[in-house]
């Protein structure tokens, strides 16, 4: 292995775990046949819906998109294969609601048929101007494939303002039982590098820095050799001391360059942006393939399942279908999550589908520490020592348990990353995670709430405004007619007091010279 | 199929709540061993009557409290408060006192707070200092450090003094505390080597005394090894403590006792490795935690050396336990993305 010399710095906290990746990763990534029928959630990646371009009843080729693109923030689907659409309807996905979702239903014709729905490849990237590959990047459908899910293309829109200084690449797979990363490095180094090499040019960056956790020797050595083949100085592979969340965007940036990105900020205010290995490749076979993403890898591994292992499979593969695939569940399949067993979301049902976000199915039991109830927090401490955003949990719990939000958030509540180290070590066995995803979607909450109704007020206020110009404006022009109205009568009037004054003096004069009491008449 | 959900982590580490109140009794066990080798049934029968006791308190309160029972009598925390306890207090403590400041230390310091977890204050050294402060004389009254096998007071023996009070002769036994000694000696304004003549002070502090805190010491090596405890109250509890000792000490060596004396002298070391340590009642923050302990170091010299008691940690502690929320507040440690302190 080649020792690179690239200084690391260290992030607070930090857990060595179990990690189980011997489980899954000796053996190359598998094809499974394909599934009966494939569901493919319309809503894949945070922000909005896009908008469908298919109907019940149509035929599709692979590739094609099913879903469109329009706007900020949406990014488009396309077929895994080519079939016919059944249904679009609600089926369970994975969230952590439990709920259920719009979803196309595309039963494929075992064809696998393109016909001509690839894009335009780009052989040359580096010839094309970068907004163009960028755009490219956005129809191709690719968001971040470690399970952030945020639109790659929007990443990669730099602003002139700050320059990005860095790519990060994020190959720490840090989470335990996980190692499809590990494969795909090992697998396709070349590809991830040729994205990394195509997002460089997007960003005019000049520094990619690879980090990746010391367990994965091979992949080390994989990516090593495939930056020594393209000879492309500015990439530098680096192993890092496995400790858990290395893998965080947050904790990777501050280990390979000392930064750290502020509270609240995105690595891009520093002049960092941070993908994925596999965000890496798909951009590379979206750019010189011109493939839209639609498939992925991911891992499917835990007590649970029969044979452990890695697997290369369309989006919308129902899971039921990659443990069959599998060897089955074992007597142990007690829990099913999406993603490791730090992070993941627990899934109530196997019929829910394969999305771009799926790194590892997991299939777990339930270890007898559940079981334990929760004791009161006994102030250890040892939740603050392992926290990697250097937080105090215990704090945390206390005020979020107390609805105390505003304290909660003074102790830099939405500082957490969810990482669920606390709540791993904490003796009293204390859900502490739930109590922060508690207290945030609370405060998010109100503040919806808040800005709802400061909305509402200001449009009321507005409208309040308006009427009462409005009225203003109409009070205005009436007192304007009043006026000139008024200048007439009051000449009118003027003229018929004189009138009166007069007529009373003569009729005075006229009693005077009368010599008669004419007082009752004034 | 279906499986049923969960929030993660799926996942957990394998120290809980009754694991680490264990794996402190374990490391009290060397200096009890000590101390009963020198004390005998009376060590023993402290340490019995405490916990049986503390886990009477204990399960009444938890039903008074309508808490479930078996999860919090399970955890142990209990037998800790009362095993410090039993070595805190004198060796043939009678059975009310011992029962006095388990009441203080279980019922009030602890369960009225709200229990586990709860209490600002370490239920153990409320439960020493109240009856400290209500029974001076027969908290003060220890039996000579003898070699057990030397002067046998058998069980019986024991028995009738614990329950039964003083069996004749008995005074005869007691002696004072190497800390009491020195106190007592320089307030008549001897000079300390004359003290130090007397024969009872073994080569660190008082005989026998400095073998019960190096067992103390041993122990508490062994927790801080086993990542139980964290390095920031013991060190900072001796460091402080050593450096106001050390700092009289040269200016008069007759007149103040040397930093070895104190560490080695009093409940130093179970205080600083077992008691400061106890997670409810200290600072969280780890410089907090510095504070804290450094606090209890330095207020424990100065009521040694000039304060009413001859022995301090309970007070310290006590004392250092109401700044607790104060330390935490002022010493949060930064957090990542953030500039130090807090936001807003
Ligand atoms: S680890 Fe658990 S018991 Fe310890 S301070 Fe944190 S929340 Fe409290
Ligand atoms: S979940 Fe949040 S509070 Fe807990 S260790 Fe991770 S970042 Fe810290």
């Amino acid at each position: 292995m080649i020792q690179t010399l690239h200084k690391l710095w260290r992030n607070h906290g930090g857990l060595h775990l179990d990690y189980h990746k011997e489980d899954s990763n000796a053996a190359p990534v598998r094809h499974l046949p394909m599934a009966e029928e494939l569901i493919i959630p319309l809503q894949q990646h945070s922000g909005y819906k896009p908008t469908l371009t298919v109907k019940a009843g149509d035929y599709v080729y692979k590739g094609q998109e099913i879903a469109s693109h329009t706007g900020f923030m949406k990014v488009p689907l396309h077929a895994s294969t080519s079939g016919t659409i059944t249904a679009i309807e609600e089926r369970p996905i994975a969230h952590p609601s439990g709920l259920s979702d719009l979803c196309i239903i595309l039963k494929p014709d075992g064809k696998d048929d393109w016909d001509n729905a690839r894009m335009l490849a780009y052989p040359n990237p580096s010839q094309v101007d970068g907004e163009i590959l960028r755009q490219r990047i956005c129809a191709a459908g690719i968001v971040g494939m470690g399970g952030a899910v945020f639109p790659a293309a929007i990443k990669l829109n730099v602003h002139d303002n700050i320059p990005i200084e860095t790519l990060v690449i994020n190959g720490a797979e840090c989470e335990p039982y996980i190692t499809c990363d590990d494969r795909l490095m090992r697998e396709k180094p070349v590809e991830i590098l040729r994205g990394v090499q195509i997002m460089m040019h997007i960003i005019a960056t000049q520094r990619c820095l690879i980090g990746i956790e010391d367990n994965k020797p091979e992949a080390i050595a994989a990516m090593q050799a495939a930056r020594e083949e393209l000879g492309d100085q500015r990439i530098e592979i680096i192993p890092i001391p496995t400790l858990y969340p290395s893998g965080s965007e947050k904790q990777l940036i501050k280990i390979l360059t000392g930064k750290e990105v502020p509270s609240g900020g995105r690595p891009a205010t520093i002049g960092i942006v941070c993908h994925n290995p596999a965000t890496a490749r798909a951009i590379y076979r979206a750019v010189v393939l011109g493939e839209p993403l639609i498939d992925r890898y991911l891992t499917i591994t835990g007590k649970g399942v029969a044979q452990p292992c890695n697997v290369e499979v369309p989006l919308g593969t129902p899971i039921q279908h990659l443990i069959a695939h599998s060897g089955g569940y074992t007597p142990a399949a007690k829990r099913l999550a999406m993603g490791g067993p730090m992070m993941g979301i627990s899934l109530h049902t196997d019929q829910i589908p394969v999305v771009k976000a799926t790194n590892c199915i997991l299939v777990s039991d339930i270890p007898e520490s559940e079981q334990q109830p929760a004791l009161p927090c006994i102030r250890c401490g040892r939740c603050a020592e392992a926290c990697p955003a250097n937080l105090l949990p215990q704090q945390l719990y206390w005020h979020s348990r107390a609805r105390d939000f505003d304290k909660a958030e003074q102790y830099h509540l939405f500082d957490c990353i969810e990482c669920g180290c606390c709540a791993y070590v904490c003796p009293s066995h204390i859900r502490l995670v739930d109590y922060y995803r508690f207290a945030k979607a609370e405060i998010r909450t109100q503040r919806d709430a808040k800005t709802k109704a400061n909305i509402a007020r200001e449009r009321h206020d507005f409208h309040q405004e308006r009427l009462e110009r409005a009225k203003r404006e109409k009070a205005e022009k009436l007192a304007k007619h009043k006026a000139q109205a008024q200048t007439t009568t009051d000449d009118g009037k003027k003229a018929a007091i004189q009138a009166a004054l007069e007529r009373a003096k003569a009729k005075k004069a006229e009693a005077a010279a009368q010599t008669t009491t004419g007082e009752t008449t004034e | 199929m279906i499986f049923s959900k969960r929030t993660s982590p799926y996942v957990s580490g394998k120290q809980d709540v009754s694991s680490i109140m264990r794996q402190v009794l374990y490391a009290l066990i060397p200096g009890t061993a000590v101390l009963i080798w020198y004390f005998g049934w009376g060590m023993l029968s402290n340490l019995v009557l405490a916990i049986v006791f503390a886990e009477l308190l204990e399960w009444g309160m938890l039903t008074l409290r309508q808490r479930p029972v078996r999860p919090f009598l399970s955890d142990y925390s209990a037998v800790v408060t009362a095993w410090l306890l039993a070595v805190a207090m004198p060796a043939f403590s009678p059975w009310w006192l011992i029962a006095i400041a388990m009441i203080f230390a279980i019922v009030i310091a602890k369960h009225l707070y709200g229990g586990l977890g709860y209490n600002p204050f370490n239920p153990a050294m409320v439960g020493y200092a109240a009856v400290l402060v209500s029974y001076p004389v027969q908290m003060t009254i220890w039996p000579a450090p003898v070699d057990f096998s030397v002067v046998h007071i058998d069980l019986g023996q024991t028995l009738q003094h614990v329950f039964a009070g003083s069996a004749q002769g008995w005074d005869a036994l007691s002696a004072a505390t190497p800390l009491d000694a020195v106190k007592v000696s320089l307030s008549l304004n001897k000079p300390l080597s004359d003290i130090y003549a007397t024969g009872q002070f073994g080569l660190l502090a008082g005989q026998a005394w400095e073998w019960v805190s190096l067992a103390w010491l041993l122990g508490g090596l062994w927790l801080l090894w086993q990542r139980i405890i964290g390095w920031q109250i013991p060190v900072a509890l001796l460091g402080t403590l050593a450096l106001m000792a050390s700092v009289f000490w040269l200016i008069d060596a007759q007149a103040y006792a040397s930093p070895l004396f104190h560490l080695f002298s009093g409940a130093a070391m179970l205080g600083a490795f077992f008691i400061a340590t106890d997670p409810v009642s200290a600072s969280t923050t780890p410089t907090g935690k510095l504070f804290y302990a450094g606090g209890i170091g330095l207020f424990t010299y100065i009521i040694r050396t000039w304060g009413g008691y001859p022995d301090a940690i309970a007070f310290s502690v006590i004392i250092m336990n109401m700044a607790v929320p104060l330390l935490d507040y002022y010493t949060q440690p930064r957090v990542y993305g953030t500039k130090r302190g807090l936001q807003g």
